[in-house]
């Protein structure tokens, strides 16, 4: 007799397309955000095989741009910022803070078909011939010079961000009102406290990208001089809008796989988080601080020098949470009882290349510095650090420390350890010679350049093949696995928190009777201490 | 591919060494503590691997000591960071007095040159080494980025305003000269070169040909063909402000704001002249919005500034 | 007991347990006790499934200054740079008509108000629905009056584009001031739209008898939705009609 678990509770399409369970609403998510992952991969790829050489021999201009700008859409828009909100947070939030579900599961499901219809326009607009302003949509030459799919585009952008905003929103909600009796704010696990953070963000900044996409998208079909400086806009003001929250998006994209990393850390080294407190309240300190430092972007397009000095000031005060956090985390290392399983060296990847990743931001906040790299490769690389290095080495790790949980099912560890130093070197070849191209100066959304920058980007080529297949190994094997794989306990890890105390996979109501918490999730003990004893 | 590629981009203005300096320490900050980092990671995850299946670790919670010193220490570091960045960046961004002036136009996809003296140059820019020179940009179309990364500089070149790059060349040689604002189809294109020569060069190279009328003289003939001359005439007399002794000045709007008569004031007079009125006038002057291009506008300015320095009468005064 | 991997493991990890009731969390009974036909299962009782839907509207409305947020900024921006221009075309618009909106909206909050209470205090279910349909009533006038006032724009070749036309002094102000009019009163006026189909329903499910002192909930946040448009319409009532008035002039 098989159990009744959320997987096997409803067969059938119409059981998963019209679930309210926020376990299968995360693994729609999931099939989704991977599927655009693979396509905004495609477009790298062909970006970086264009740049194999100085000559822009492979794709026709036009056709580059296009595909720079999708790419670029679609890994931020379709797959960073849902990825481990949508498939993880979903999957795991309600579960780690003892709810039977989150407070609003069909609003749920429907923040899952608005990410498909605003998938579904941006589809819509690379099949019909892309879009090629970049992913920043920069006026006037969106508004009025670029002659592509535009609004399209924007209208996915905008419909995809109520996704996002439903998304936030209930989390906001379901951290508030639906914590299990004895789950105390300070019990949490940091995974809630950080997607707290990230729901606060997710909420604030993306009503103003969508109204400034819309904005956009009126002024190309309705002729309304918002931006247009022929009829008296200000094509600057665009970009303290859409930096206004496309800045705080990176903390969106960051600060998940954050709470990732201190769940993963401290169950691989056995061990509480070092500076629980600090760590909660940094999450907080990096959604208010990463409001107020979008200027960073337009240092060089003649804003105030005043206002500049006090974005870039900002900016280096943004960066002082992130650093304590690292520094936590190292802590928690110390003294531990260290298990090098996948998940741990995905967190170490995270820990070296969040740190350079940061560290390089810096460079952009340095007003002066910002001048030369400002629009270089310099800029590619130290967000593709963050972004690939810290947020996409989060979310693998996260989804190898809870599929056993999610699936029931173990993954090969050797063929997880395989990919992860292979995606470790790939990013790596990828992207540190970009910090060297960009600083001798090779503008980024170049087409062809000049040839002195050829090793470097034939480095970097090389680099994402290889990194394409340490991406490409893991799907064969989490498939692999759900067919033929070994069944997983309730505790594969030896972890704690509430998601390790119920089957794996769990029942569809996750708790039959709501839990009474005594402990937070982080506490670790000696094996010398009796049980029972706090 | 194998024999000439640069590690670091060269030296060649002034301004180069003063970021390079700033940049060095950022990296050595940043390979410090990405190598701290990584050490610990590594010497801990060896020193304190599990032996045994049922191992825990140990039970810290944590130290404010600890908390305080890794946030007080970066903290400092990175306002050094700051402080140490503004200062380069006031020193890019204010050229000094006497700089030379160049005019620059940037349009799908090129950049249109033009000297005090009337020398045109297309997406090239000869200039002398060991003196300032000040760019004044503007764009026809959409947003640019004028880029010169030997020297280090950069600004964005913005319709509807303009945007001032400054600095001064110390070796002689060809730059590269890129946009750096993603501007459409041929960005990748839309690339040049700066000429540094040695001073007595250059002044061969101004005087040997290819100079044709200086802004200042284009800007005199535009004012008397497009008739601002019918209203802005010499006195206080006329339908439109006098423009003597205008530029730099302040002036008093119609609504009490005063605004000071820079090269972006006069562009928007021209353009859009209902934004500003100033007081005492008429809203009469219609807009030339469209009738004029940015490099006509920019010739217009040149000519309205020399009015400052010489009379009136004779003097068609290049701006030094 | 947790079950742990024992084929990893061999030996428990000895720690306190994280719940009290860990046995009883696992699937098993599920006791059944009476509750109210409209609590869903996820909530625990319909205290938390009534607080998590007031944060849940709460959280939506600051979503909608934010989305609000964008406009009022470029609205900010542009008048702040065409002080007079925009004087001089807020002056083509018609208090009066922007004045009996007003009113019609603030009234429109009683009567939605006065629903809330309605079931709140059990009110027979014609009661209410009489409230929500004079809020619908005044809403769809507020329409009514918002058509009128579009419709004379098009006719005066106020419509921002190709065919503006304009007789005053400052014609790059008055395009970006008509611009920004449309484009905040059209977002409202589609928020207005919303709430009527809000309304619509609510006041379906009043004629039903779904709403009492014990459950009314549905009313109440769409109540919260419906005094935000109200509220975003006093701040744009001043700031598109009343420039002239704030300069002494008109």
């Amino acid at each position: 007799m098989a159990t009744l678990t959320y997987l096997n509770n409803g067969h059938g399409l119409a059981s998963w397309l019209l679930t309210k369970d926020h376990k299968r609403i995360a693994l729609l998510y999931l099939v989704s955000i991977t599927a655009f992952f693979v396509v905004g991969g495609l477009f790298a790829m062909l970006v970086r095989l264009e740049l194999l050489t100085p000559t822009g021999d492979l794709l026709a201009a036009e056709t580059y741009n296009k595909m720079f700008t999708m790419h670029g859409v679609v890994m931020v828009f379709f797959f960073l910022i849902p990825s481990i909100p949508a498939v993880l947070g979903n999957f795991l939030i309600p579960i780690m803070i003892g709810a039977k579900d989150l407070a609003f599961p069909r609003i749920n499901l429907l923040s899952w078909y608005i990410y498909i219809l605003g998938g579904m326009f941006t589809l819509v607009a690379a099949l019909n011939g892309g879009v090629d302003t970049g992913w920043t949509f920069y006026t006037p030459y969106s508004t009025a010079a670029a002659n592509s799919h535009v609004i399209t585009a924007a209208l996915g952008v905008f419909i995809t961000g109520f996704s996002s905003i439903l998304t936030g929103l209930n989390f906001i909600v379901t951290i508030h009102r639906m914590r299990a009796p004895g789950m105390t704010w300070f019990r949490l696990p940091l995974f809630v406290w950080s997607h707290y953070a990230t729901s606060l963000i997710m909420i604030l900044g993306t009503p103003v990208v969508a109204i400034t996409v819309l904005m956009v998208a009126a002024e190309r079909t309705l002729h309304l001089g918002l931006f247009d400086p022929a009829l008296g806009g200000d094509p600057v003001l665009f970009q303290h809008l859409f930096w206004f929250y496309s800045h705080p998006a990176v903390y969106i994209m960051i600060l998940p796989a954050m709470g990732v990393i201190s769940e993963i850390v401290q169950a691989f080294a056995r061990k509480n988080i070092f500076g629980y407190s600090f760590v909660a309240f940094s999450s907080l300190a990096i959604a208010v601080i990463g409001f107020l430092v979008w200027g960073h972007h337009l240092f060089v397009a003649g804003q105030s020098v005043y206002a500049g000095l006090i974005f870039s000031f900002l900016s280096f005060l943004v960066a002082i949470p992130s650093a304590i956090k690292v520094f936590n985390w190292t802590a928690t290392i110390y003294k531990g009882s260290v298990s090098l399983d996948s998940p741990m060296l995905y967190a170490f990847g995270f820990l070296g290349l969040f740190t350079i990743g940061g560290l390089t931001g810096l460079f952009l906040a340095t007003m002066g510095l910002d001048i030369h790299v400002h629009d270089t490769y310099f800029v590619v690389a130290h967000f593709h650090y963050i972004m690939v290095g810290g947020a996409i080495m989060g979310y693998l790790g996260g989804l190898h420390y809870w599929w056993p949980k999610i699936s029931g099912k173990r993954y090969s560890e050797p063929w997880a350890k395989f990919s992860a130093l292979i995606v470790f070197v790939g990013f790596n070849l990828t992207f540190f010679p970009q910090f060297v191209a960009g600083y001798l100066g090779m503008p980024r959304r170049y087409h062809a350049y000049p040839p002195e920058f050829q090793v470097w980007n034939v480095a970097s080529t090389l680099g994402a093949s290889i990194l394409a297949v340490g991406y490409l190994i893991p799907i064969i094997y989490f498939g692999y696995s759900l067919v033929a794989g070994e069944k997983s306990a309730n505790d594969p890890w030896g972890a704690r928190g509430l998601e390790w105390e119920i089957p794996s996979p769990p029942p569809t109501e996750n708790f039959t009777v709501t839990p009474v918490v005594t402990e937070g999730t982080h506490q670790y003990v000696r094996p010398t201490q009796e049980v029972g004893v706090a | 591919m194998f024999t000439n590629f640069p590690f670091f981009p060269q030296q060649a203005s002034v301004q180069a060494g003063q970021v390079d300096a700033v940049y060095f320490f950022l990296v050595a900050v940043t390979a410090f503590f990405s190598l701290l980092i990584a050490s610990l990671i590594v010497a801990f995850a060896i020193k304190y691997r599990r032996r045994d299946d049922s191992e825990v670790g140990a039970a810290i919670h944590g130290s404010l000591a600890l908390e305080m010193l890794w946030s007080i220490i970066p903290l400092g570091i990175v306002m050094v960071m700051f402080v140490w960045g503004a200062k380069v960046f006031f020193d890019l961004y204010r050229p000094p007095a006497g700089a030379m002036e160049v005019f620059v136009v940037g349009k799908q996809w090129m950049w249109k040159i033009q000297h005090a003296d009337g020398n045109r140059e297309i997406n090239e820019l000869h200039v002398p080494v060991g003196r300032p020179v000040k760019l004044i940009m503007g764009s026809e179309d959409v947003i640019h980025s004028f880029f010169i990364p030997a020297f280090r500089v950069k600004a964005d070149v913005i319709p509807g305003r303009y945007n001032v790059l400054w600095f001064e060349a110390t070796t002689p040689g060809t730059y590269h000269l890129f946009c750096a604002e993603y501007c459409g189809t041929k960005h990748s294109g839309m690339v040049g070169s700066i000429v540094a020569m040695e001073p007595a060069d250059f002044q061969a190279w101004l005087g040997g040909g290819g100079a044709s009328e200086s802004p200042v003289a284009a800007g005199q003939r535009l004012f008397t063909d497009l008739a601002c001359n019918t209203c802005h005439i010499e006195t206080q007399q006329g339908r439109g402000p006098m423009l003597t002794n205008l530029f730099g000045g302040k002036v008093l709007l119609q609504n009490g704001a005063t605004v000071v008569a820079d090269e972006v004031y006069i562009r928007e007079s021209i353009v859009n002249p209902q934004a500003k009125i100033v007081a005492g006038f008429q809203p009469i002057m219609p807009t030339f919005q469209g009738l004029v291009t940015e490099e006509q506008l920019l010739q217009l300015i040149a000519y309205v500034r020399s009015l400052t320095r010489a009379s009136r009468e004779g003097a068609a005064g290049t701006s030094q | 007991m947790p079950d742990f991997d024992a084929e990893h493991f061999p030996g428990p990890i000895h720690r306190p347990p994280l719940v009290a009731n860990v046995d009883a969390i696992q699937p098993g009974v599920h006791a059944e006790h009476p509750h109210h036909p409209k609590l869903q299962h996820h909530f625990d009782d319909m205290a938390q499934q009534t607080e998590a839907s007031a944060l849940g509207m709460w959280v939506f409305l600051v979503t909608e200054i934010m989305f609000f947020g964008g406009l009022f900024t470029a609205y900010l921006v542009y008048r702040s740079a065409n002080p007079t221009g925009f004087q001089e075309a807020s002056n083509h618009l018609d208090v009066i008509w922007g004045a009996i909106n007003t009113v019609v909206l603030i009234c429109s909050s009683l009567t939605m108000a006065l629903a809330v209470r309605a079931a709140q205090t059990s009110a027979p279910p014609k009661v209410q629905v009489g409230w929500i349909a004079a809020t619908m009533a005044l809403g769809a006038a507020f329409l009514g009056v918002k058509v009128v006032e579009y419709t004379d724009k098009f006719t005066h070749n106020l419509v921002p584009g190709p065919d503006f036309v304009w007789e005053g002094q400052y014609t790059a102000a008055a395009e970006m001031f008509y611009s920004l009019y449309f484009a905040m009163t059209g977002l409202h006026a589609l928020h207005m739209v919303i709430g009527l189909g809000i309304m619509a329903v609510i006041g379906f499910m009043a004629w039903r008898g779904q709403f009492d002192e014990d459950y009314y909930t549905p009313v109440e946040v769409s109540g919260l939705y419906w005094h935000f448009v109200d509220i975003v319409w006093i701040f744009l009532f001043p700031l598109l009609y009343l420039i002239g008035y704030h300069y002494g002039a008109h």
